[in-house]
């Protein structure tokens, strides 16, 4: 898999981490190119069908990056992102897939070297998973034989 | 006027779908007036040839319960769409998996380990499996061949409208015949209910604040017969299902599983009652949310309880 290039989307708040990846972008930082990134209001908003839609159609890797704990621009939003991670990784393992492709992470406005640090390191790791096989229900009513 | 034709059938179905197409009572006689029905494996003695027999199109409507496994569900959800002016998906199965579309954790190998090798009651040391072809004496004996995966009908073939529930309630069965007794039909896709809003709707529980630090299994608690039982804990699945039952199950103390389906517009019921539910998580603290989670020992099983052929992933991924 050595050239393995993976699809990655990355939701990235307004207010903190959309903000981060911008300084990254006018500081030059270098980011993986497999990184895509959607801007949404709030990392609150990135309900677990989303982060599904994302796999189901052949994203091989999914970042959550919110404002840090406390930071919310509207106060809990990113608690509820914390509390509902856990449980859709809990979710996906049972459906066989690597909890390791779901990935929250906290990037403020001000960490554009956070941004960089924190998008090589999950492109990497789901480098070394490989292809998440799922792009295949792009083809919606097509019967996929297992095993 | 010429009395409508309808045909029912069952696909990968417990039988309850047939009880509930009864269960609307006296009305059936009013069904019978102007109804015929051509075809009904449970209750009349037609023959898979007598459909073929039938002109392409001369079934006024056709109830189609139970989901897509093998293949004779897929051939007759063939047959009979061909026949069929109007084609229902009757019931949770035929919707949306509903139980049979559980064994999509599995696939057919491990669906077959379990049935034929590892339940107790089985002995089997020769691991003999069903094989869709076998020679006897008397010549070659066929059975249809067991899918990897099971798939709703909308998936097999083209589905007209959909009528939730498992079983679905006699109102609705009775708002979907009527339907088509009356001939005013609603437009191609709908999903026959009287709402199309969540549950708690038509549910007379009093609601306060959702917060939650401890979930509970039904067995576990003795729920107040007045609160939300969401609030006390219990996995209701009313926030993410649709209304028209009229909440029966809360009002008997039990939580709402979710057999209604998404409400209008929603793909993935799992994914959206997930979201719901983790947020009235009442912590802030990474340790203690872990372990609230770990009240709920089946997230997936829970959450895609009658969905999951339907849901975004359709089925685990087996390595």
């Amino acid at each position: 898999m050595d050239n393995f290039e993976p699809k990655i989307v990355a939701f990235c708040c307004n207010w903190c981490s959309y903000a981060g990846a911008d300084l990254a972008g006018t500081s030059r930082m270098q980011c993986p190119s497999a990184i895509r990134i959607i801007r949404v209001m709030c990392s609150g908003r990135v309900s677990p069908f989303l982060v599904l839609k994302a796999l189901s159609v052949g994203a091989d890797g999914v970042l959550i990056l919110g404002c840090h704990p406390g930071d919310c621009h509207y106060i809990e939003g990113n608690y509820k992102t914390l509390r509902r991670i856990p449980l859709l990784k809990k979710m996906l393992k049972q459906l066989g897939i690597e909890e390791e492709r779901v990935r929250l992470e906290w990037v403020s406005a001000s960490e554009g070297a956070r941004f960089t640090e924190v998008t090589n390191s999950f492109t990497q790791s789901i480098k070394n998973l490989g292809s998440s096989t799922l792009g295949h229900l792009k083809q919606s009513s097509k019967e996929v034989k297992h095993g | 006027m010429a009395k409508l034709k309808i045909a029912l059938y069952w696909a990968a179905s417990c039988g309850g779908c047939e009880i509930a197409t009864l269960a609307i009572h006296e009305k059936i006689l009013k069904l019978a007036e102007v109804a015929d029905i051509v075809f009904w494996p449970v209750g009349l003695d037609f023959k898979y040839a007598d459909v073929e027999r039938m002109e392409d199109n001369s079934v006024d409507a056709c109830l189609f319960n139970g989901a897509i496994r093998n293949e004779e569900n897929e051939y007759m959800a063939k047959l009979l769409r061909a026949k069929s002016k109007i084609m229902i998906a009757y019931g949770s199965c035929a919707y949306e998996g509903c139980i049979p579309g559980l064994s999509n954790f599995y696939n057919r190998q491990l669906t077959f380990d379990r049935v034929y090798i590892e339940t107790p009651s089985t002995e089997n040391p020769k691991k003999i499996f069903p094989q869709t072809k076998v020679k006897v004496p008397e010549g070659e004996l066929d059975i249809p061949e067991f899918y990897d995966t099971v798939k709703t009908l909308a998936q097999t073939v083209d589905v007209d409208y959909f009528v939730p529930g498992c079983p679905p309630e006699e109102r609705t069965t009775w708002l979907a015949l009527e339907a088509l007794i009356s001939g005013k039909l609603p437009p191609k896709g709908t999903v026959i209910s009287h709402s199309v809003k969540a549950l708690c709707e038509e549910c007379p529980r009093t609601r306060e604040e959702k917060k939650v630090k401890k979930f509970y299994r039904p067995y576990e608690i003795i729920p107040d017969p007045e609160k939300c039982l969401l609030e006390q804990g219990l996995l209701c699945y009313g926030i993410a299902t649709r209304g028209g039952c009229g909440a029966l199950c809360p009002q008997a103390n039990m939580p709402c599983t979710g057999c209604y389906g998404p409400v209008e517009g929603v793909i993935d019921q799992g994914a959206h009652f997930l979201g719901a539910l983790s947020s009235i998580i009442d912590s802030n603290d990474p340790e203690e949310i872990q372990r609230i989670i770990d009240d709920i020992p089946d997230p997936a099983g829970t959450f895609y309880r009658y969905s999951l052929p339907d849901s975004l992933l359709r089925r685990a991924r087996i390595k």
